[in-house]
């Protein structure tokens, strides 16, 4: 028995942890690809029927829905290319030495840590057409008032702005890892070579640290694509439908609607969608490189 | 002469960069800082008043006097270090076993948690804790924070065990140590950093989560992040009160980060996770 429990001590380690993420992540998503073949709607005292694939044909028939689908890839894609780009700025001004950048690089860490429902509300008073300090701004500067969250045409850049200003951090802390792990040989060549600050990040740095921005890449346009906080708490997807993103679609039918057969369909949907972005995501890194 | 004023111009165009970077984050907290200070008249002005001249805990008070924000940070509190403790327990000893037995196929399992929305699971979860009559209790909300924290710290402690020598844990066997014992005796105090660092990103994270707990939690059991998230329907526009709320219940996730935060960065760096 002592000997079996010593020779077997890892995967005994392990077990506990494994059947805690088969109960609460696995068996619910199982549990949900049964629910999305049901009619199940809450409150309702009638059994479940069996509907085949009808929840899935609603899903696509539905307008509502067909509407989220473009609308979340807008966002996501602007959720990706701000922090990326800002994130990547960051982590090269940040690789340098100079006085009080532990400092600085914590309160730039800061958005990414804050509670979103607090950066939620403080933005919406930010960005409030009347008051704001944002609109404040902009007539300083001689920019017509903006409607932001306000108007359908504006929300869904206006949620991107939120979204980079929490998430660009998070770009920056992993390239930053990137950056300490660079080899310096490189940058002696380019210095023998005559090469310009400049021609350096562009030829020997960011290709040197491009994998690392292509994995903040992958895991951001996964978390653009869930976002939910920041866009529930300033809008719940409106104006009117505006800035209902797939995930606040779902959640609406499933919380606000009840609507348990159609939103299991839709979590099946997105998750295949995620599933297929993520490993898409994940080849392209494998195969590409900074030319 | 010529070298000298070119890298002046250097410095003066790199701090001009991170100021630029830096600034709407700096601006954003003098912001919320401001407008928790500020009286309703100087908040509600045009243009707005961006140096006030008199300062006011009024809205501090106010939100003492109107809501229940101290029962809200004791369910907080509960769930956030439940959950976290709970991670802690399941994941630093799966992590060792990952680490010493290079399993990483399991390690890319609990990955799926990291891809996995929320809204997935709630669903589910939602359906079952009424039927197990577990809807509403705090044990249902520790177990559904558990997902943010237990995949977070077998991430983090993976990278730090790999990084404890296997001739350290070998010599205790020699000494006539368990395996386990190896790993309580040896391997965990040398990781306790990790150990240290993984908690406090679980426990931020999931005292800032917002989902979970709007779902599954009624009036009585809401956490934080719910509460001020219904308080802004009934202020609307009353500025002070609010910001002085939102800043309240982020207050703690900034300090221990502003405390801890090279600690902080080398996880997240390491991890590449959060919530």
């Amino acid at each position: 028995m002592v000997l079996w429990l010593e020779r077997h001590t890892f995967t005994l380690m392990i077990v506990p942890a494994a059947v805690t993420v088969l109960a609460i992540i696995v068996f619910p998503l199982i549990y949900t690809l049964w629910m999305a073949v049901q009619e199940y709607s809450m409150g309702a005292n009638a059994a479940p029927r069996f509907l085949g694939l009808d929840n899935y044909v609603e899903a696509f028939r539905n307008q509502r829905f067909r509407e989220t689908i473009p609308r979340t890839f807008y966002f996501t894609l602007l959720g990706v290319v701000g922090p990326a780009v800002l994130g990547t700025a960051a982590a090269l001004a940040f690789a340098r030495q100079f006085p009080g950048r532990g400092l600085l690089r914590t309160i730039f860490s800061l958005p990414m840590m804050a509670t979103p429902v607090s950066i939620a509300l403080i933005w919406q008073m930010m960005f409030h057409p009347q008051l704001g300090v944002l609109n404040y701004f902009l007539s300083v500067i001689g920019i017509s008032p903006q409607l932001w969250v306000y108007s359908p045409q504006s929300v869904i850049a206006t949620l991107a702005i939120v979204e980079t200003w929490q998430w660009t951090p998070f770009v920056m802390l992993i390239v930053l890892g990137g950056l300490a792990a660079l080899p310096s040989e490189p940058y002696e060549a380019a210095l023998i070579d005559g090469a310009s600050r400049l021609q350096t990040i562009r030829y020997v740095t960011i290709p040197l640290v491009w994998p690392y921005i292509m994995t903040a890449v992958i895991l951001r346009a996964i978390d653009a694509l869930k976002s939910f906080d920041i866009i529930y708490v300033m809008t719940q997807g409106g104006p009117g439908t505006a800035s209902e993103t797939m995930n606040i679609f779902l959640y609406l039918q499933a919380f606000a609607f009840y609507n348990i057969g159609l939103s299991s369909a839709v979590v099946v949907i997105f998750f295949v969608l995620l599933l297929i972005m993520s490993v898409g995501l994940l080849v392209t890194r494998q195969k590409t490189s900074w030319q | 002469m010529a070298v000298a004023g070119r890298k002046m111009v250097g410095r003066a165009g790199f701090g001009l960069g991170l100021g630029l970077l830096m600034a709407p984050t700096v601006f954003f907290f003098y912001w919320m800082i401001s407008l928790s200070l500020k009286t309703d008249v100087d908040n509600l002005a045009y243009p707005p008043v961006l140096l006030p001249h008199a300062l006011t805990l009024d809205n501090y008070v106010y939100v003492f006097a109107n809501s229940h924000l101290l029962r809200f940070a004791v369910n907080s509190t509960v769930v956030a270090v439940g959950s976290t403790a709970l991670a802690l327990l399941l994941g630093v000893p799966a992590a060792y076993g990952i680490a010493r037995s290079r399993r990483y196929g399991t390690a890319l399992f609990i990955l799926v948690a990291r891809i996995t929305p929320a809204l997935s699971y709630l669903v589910p979860w939602f359906i079952l804790f009424q039927q197990l009559g577990l809807a509403n209790t705090y044990q249902a909300l520790i177990l559904t924070h558990l997902i943010i924290g237990l995949p977070l710290v077998i991430w983090v402690m993976l990278g730090f065990f790999e990084g404890v020598p296997q001739e350290l844990e070998d010599a205790a066997l020699i000494d006539g140590c368990s395996r386990f014992g190896g790993f309580l005796r040896v391997a965990v105090p040398l990781t306790r950093p990790g150990i240290v660092v993984s908690g406090i990103l679980a426990f931020i994270f999931s005292w800032n989560n917002f989902i979970f707990a709007v779902v599954l939690a009624g009036p009585r059991l809401q956490t934080l992040p719910v509460a001020v998230f219904s308080m802004m329907s009934f202020e609307q526009t009353n500025w002070g009160p609010l910001a002085a709320a939102a800043l309240l219940i982020t207050a703690p996730v900034l300090l221990l980060t502003l405390t801890v935060q090279k600690e902080i960065v080398a996880g997240l760096a390491a991890g590449g996770m959060k919530g």
